[in-house]
């Protein structure tokens, strides 16, 4: 299998922006049957079914993430879409919301009905000023439609949207700390348990799902759970959309189903590598997951087969690195990204990253010294697994398996204050 | 309710626990730097991390519930590479200033190095800069170079005293603890942020330079700075005490009691104790004549101190005003000598409270330690003895005083009594400092201050709690209880044990509300009187 057309079916549609263009093309099917035909706990149980994964990064099965809002409480339920699409190289979510707005909307309202919500929020990244535009003007028609508000579809279920916008940190992409920031906090994550699902934003139980994953809802309702795990692995149902960047002929959002492998998508969606050149080392799954070798890319970008290739199928946001590269470079560009959207919560995060960056640097203005590479290894694994949140690991990853996959070039570096590489593509400090 | 092992050692704790507290029972300490018991648990320090068996990850114990079943490692070979890391981290960019360092000694970062450290520093990069010296308030200065952000001191402005002064600015290795923009601490309750803070970043403004805190003993303590009776050690140093120009006393703190105070104290009473030690402490018995003081031997001054007031007494001249700042056993040994020799009227005085002059956290508007067992030993509930001894004064029916402890200055009605008092044939003054009253007495008996003796205070619940000595006498001054005794003895009276827990026995065995209570049975944290014998008097 290889390439799919699912939620980018409509992408080359004229309009697909629009509520009449995104109707006219079967869009808001789902929702009218969701309403007539369905429990909650029939939508439920078929989410569960299609076995559709978070695809923000984690890959938590959604239909079981739902499940596990209390069907008896007192207190007001929350559908909080994470849009804060932060993780370096990926940018699907962007294209979703601005091609087929309506889409997410439709997959908001299937959640907000499964769960017994009546508020959703769209926690939208503070930067992405034209996807804001776009779902404020798919809101407004979906209100006027009445597809929102009092009434939706004249069902008597009530749903409102709000469009919160972050404020451009990295962390508000963690699920608690998109909830603190949304309460108007310092985005810091949360302790847990609980879990948003039973304390979410303000104090109750929610359901943060990425924009992509909701996405998928309409679809799979519409077209039934069975056929979106056809399309998938045994525990990753479906498909999802590949951010390709890098040294490939064609970067750009690819939609392929769970079992492509990392090399069809590269060689077969995205062209191949630029001319002349080979491949050297891939990031599979946005900048926190560990780097692959050129010959380590036979692998399904699914989940469980990244894992157990030894990284991470994360937001699919797959980073492509030819001969040119300088993975030195590369690694210290990743390390300043961390040390500057670390919370500062916990003690190895905040320090750490911290630490790693001025290691880097120096290393990189020639002042090397032996040990230095064992050391940048050794602190990132006193990073891994110790912080609250995974900001800590997402750091940590890439440190350790770039020095375990390319160790000599960081010797290069501390021996020589530089290396042959760096000469032919000189990467900016900071 | 879970049964849990922890390191091989099994305990039983009720549903809820933390690993940490489960350890902290069964004796095992757990390093931690951001828990603190009486503030919400931020689990961000990671000090705390244990390993669970069955549980990939380490865990941190301030946070992770104790469950049935669950097996628990403190001192893994994995747990103990943690600690370290965690400890590496914390001093990567501590500037090691423990010589110039005024928490050096009690310091966690230094405690933890030595317990679970140890490691050879890896650094090789300059350390971060920040503000070394930034007064926060009144009473707080803040080394952010020191700081370990382990949020203690947000949390306490957050949570205890909800005044948000302070907060955490900025992100990853630039985050600093500040207060906000235009703010400073406005609390009453800041001192107690330097006690918190596990290291070197917030210290106390009066207390630090002053000492080295290893030359420092303590002893248990009660608060007398008003009706809470707040528990608190007091430091005290008698082994240098040339370094501080004779004064003993550097600081006093909390003791937690979760009955009265919790963790905490307010500033009124932290800073508040500096007479004991003052200037003005009255170090010898003195006779004054003409308002000159001249200082006389203990004996000569018993010996007239008992002629004149039993005189009085005889003749029924004699009016007495005790002082909620004595103890339980020195208003018991007050009442019980004079009703023997025939004086009706024993009662204290308190100075009227400054209206909301109070809180709802610790600060009460009585500020006097025992009104609550004034009221009950002597048994006279609200009436004014200050005003019906001016009117007997005034009208001839009483020319003699004793009066206990007060600064009747400090009051209204209490300078304008005193222009009566100076009237007074022959006026009795026992106290610790002087003051307008002791000045306009005619003999002065110099007492101890409450960190120079034992004894008593009942709080405003009713808690009887007991205060230990820190400190000798000042000068000659002696405890009221064995003054009371010699003035008894010299008329013949038997005379109280002058051993304040033996007085306190006599006390619990003749007063039905004390009855049961003895120094054993009070411990650390006291224990409550029976309400029902109060006299008349509606409670707290």
């Amino acid at each position: 299998m290889a390439q799919v057309k699912i939620i980018t079916e409509l992408f080359e549609v004229e309009g697909s922006h629009r509520l009449d263009v995104y109707e006219r093309h079967g869009g808001y099917q789902a929702i009218r049957k969701v309403l007539a035909d369905y429990s909650p706990e029939a939508v439920i149980e078929e989410v569960k079914r299609s076995r559709l994964r978070g695809l923000g990064g984690a890959g938590f099965p959604t239909g079981l993430k739902w499940s596990f809002v209390p069907k008896q409480t007192t207190k007001p339920k929350y559908v909080v879409v994470n849009a804060d699409e932060g993780e370096p190289g990926t940018f699907k979510d962007r294209y979703i919301m601005m091609n087929v707005p309506h889409n997410l909307l439709e997959g908001i309202m299937i959640a907000a009905y499964a769960i017994g919500a009546h508020t959703a929020f769209i926690y939208l990244r503070g930067e992405y000023v034209r996807p804001r535009r776009r779902l404020e003007q798919a809101i407004a028609e979906a209100y006027a439609k009445g597809y929102l508000g009092e009434s939706i579809f004249g069902s008597g279920y009530r749903l409102d949207v709000w469009l919160h916008l972050g404020a451009g940190a990295y962390i508000c992409g963690e699920e608690t700390a998109l909830l603190e920031s949304l309460e108007g906090k310092k985005g810091w994550p949360r302790l847990k348990p609980p879990f948003p699902a039973s304390v979410g934003a303000f104090g109750c139980p929610t359901i943060v799902n990425n924009v992509e994953t909701l996405s998928y809802v309409p679809h799979i309702i519409r077209r039934g759970a069975e056929w979106f795990a056809s399309l998938g692995t045994e525990r990753s149902g479906g498909a999802r959309i590949l951010s390709i960047s890098g040294h490939v002929q064609r970067p750009g959002i690819y939609e392929v189903s769970m079992d492509t492998t990392l090399r069809e998508a590269i060689f077969d969606c995205a062209g191949g590598i630029r001319e002349g050149r080979s491949l050297k080392a891939v990031i599979p799954g946005g900048s926190s997951s560990p780097v692959l070798r050129a010959n380590e890319i036979d692998v399904p970008c699914c989940f469980d087969a990244l894992a157990a290739a030894g990284s991470m199928a994360g937001s699919g946001a797959v980073i492509v690195m030819d001969d040119t590269t300088c993975m030195f470079d590369a690694l210290r560009n990743i390390v300043h990204f961390y040390a500057h959207e670390s919370c500062g919560q916990c003690t190895p995060c905040r320090v750490g990253t911290g630490w790693l960056r001025r290691i880097m640097d120096r290393i990189a203005e020639g002042r090397g010294m032996p040990g230095d590479v064992d050391n940048l290894y050794s602190i990132a694994a006193d990073m891994l697994g110790r912080t609250i949140c995974p900001l800590g690991d997402a750091a940590a990853m890439p440190v350790m398996s770039f020095v375990e996959k390319f160790r000599d070039e960081f010797e290069e570096h501390v021996r020589h204050g530089g290396c042959d590489l760096q000469a032919v593509r000189p990467v900016r400090a900071s | 309710m879970p049964i849990l092992t922890i390191d091989g050692k099994t305990i039983e704790v009720e549903k809820g626990t933390t690993i940490l507290q489960a350890a902290q029972r069964l004796g095992i300490d757990i390093p931690h730097y951001c828990y603190h018991p009486g503030l919400r648990i931020a689990g961000s320090c990671r000090m705390c991390l244990v390993e669970i068996q069955g549980v990939p990850k380490l865990q941190i114990a301030c946070y992770t519930e104790a469950t049935d079943g669950m097996v628990v490692f403190t001192q893994s070979e994995k747990v103990q590479q943690a600690r370290r890391a965690v400890l590496e981290f914390l001093l990567v960019d501590h500037p090691l200033d423990c010589p110039v360092c005024d928490q050096a000694g009690e310091c966690y970062l230094q405690i933890y190095y030595m317990q679970h450290g140890l490691h050879p520093s890896r650094v090789r990069e300059d350390k971060l800069k920040r503000a070394k010296v930034r007064v926060l308030g009144e009473h707080i200065v803040l080394d952010q170079e020191r700081c370990i952000l382990c949020s203690r001191c947000v949390r306490f402005t957050e949570e205890v005293t909800r005044t948000f002064e302070l907060g955490i600015f900025n992100r990853g290795d630039r985050s600093v603890v500040d207060v906000y923009p235009g703010e400073q601490l406005r609390n009453r309750y800041q001192g107690n942020l330097a006690d918190i803070c596990p290291v070197g970043a917030l210290t106390d403004r009066q207390f630090r330079f002053r000492t080295r805190v290893w030359y420092l003993d303590q002893a248990k303590s009660i608060c007398p700075g008003c009706s809470r009776g707040c528990n608190i050690v007091v430091d005290f140093n008698v082994r240098r005490g040339y370094k501080a120009g004779g004064r003993r006393i550097p600081r006093i703190r909390p003791r937690p009691n979760p009955w009265v105070n919790q963790y905490w104290m307010c500033d009124d009473g932290r800073y508040g104790f500096g007479w004991v030690e003052g200037l003005d402490r009255i170090l010898s018995p003195k006779l004054l004549e003409n308002g000159h003081p001249r200082e006389i031997p203990w004996a000569e001054a018993i010996r007239l101190a008992g002629a004149w007031i039993g005189e009085a007494a005889r003749e029924k001249k004699l009016g007495v005003l005790l002082s909620p700042r004595m103890s339980n056993e020195e208003i018991y040994a007050a009442s019980y000598v004079l009703r023997s020799l025939g004086v009706g009227n024993v009662g204290y005085w308190a100075e009227p409270a400054t209206p909301g002059d109070e809180d709802d956290l610790l600060i009460k508007a009585d500020k006097n330690p025992n009104t609550y067992g004034a009221r009950l030993i002597t048994g006279v509930p609200q009436e004014d003895h200050l005003a019906r001894m001016v009117e007997a004064l005034s009208s001839g029916a009483v020319d003699t005083v004793l009066i206990f402890l007060h600064n009747l200055e400090q009051a209204r009605a209490g300078r304008a009594a005193l222009e009566t008092l100076r009237r007074a044939k022959r006026f009795v003054f026992v106290g610790t400092n002087w003051n307008r009253t002791a000045a306009a007495a005619s003999l002065v008996l110099p007492v101890t201050a409450f960190t120079e003796q034992e004894g008593t205070f009942t709080n405003f619940q009713g808690r009887v709690q007991r205060f230990w000595q820190a400190v000798e006498p000042m000068g000659q001054a002696r405890s009221a209880l064995s003054v009371l005794n010699e003035l008894a003895a010299s008329w013949g009276i038997p005379p109280l044990p002058d051993n304040a827990a033996e007085a306190f026995a006599r006390l619990a065995s003749e007063n039905r509300a004390f009855a049961g209570l003895s120094y054993e049975t009070l411990g650390d944290q006291g224990q409550t009187v029976r309400a029902s014998e109060e006299p008349g008097v509606v409670g707290p």
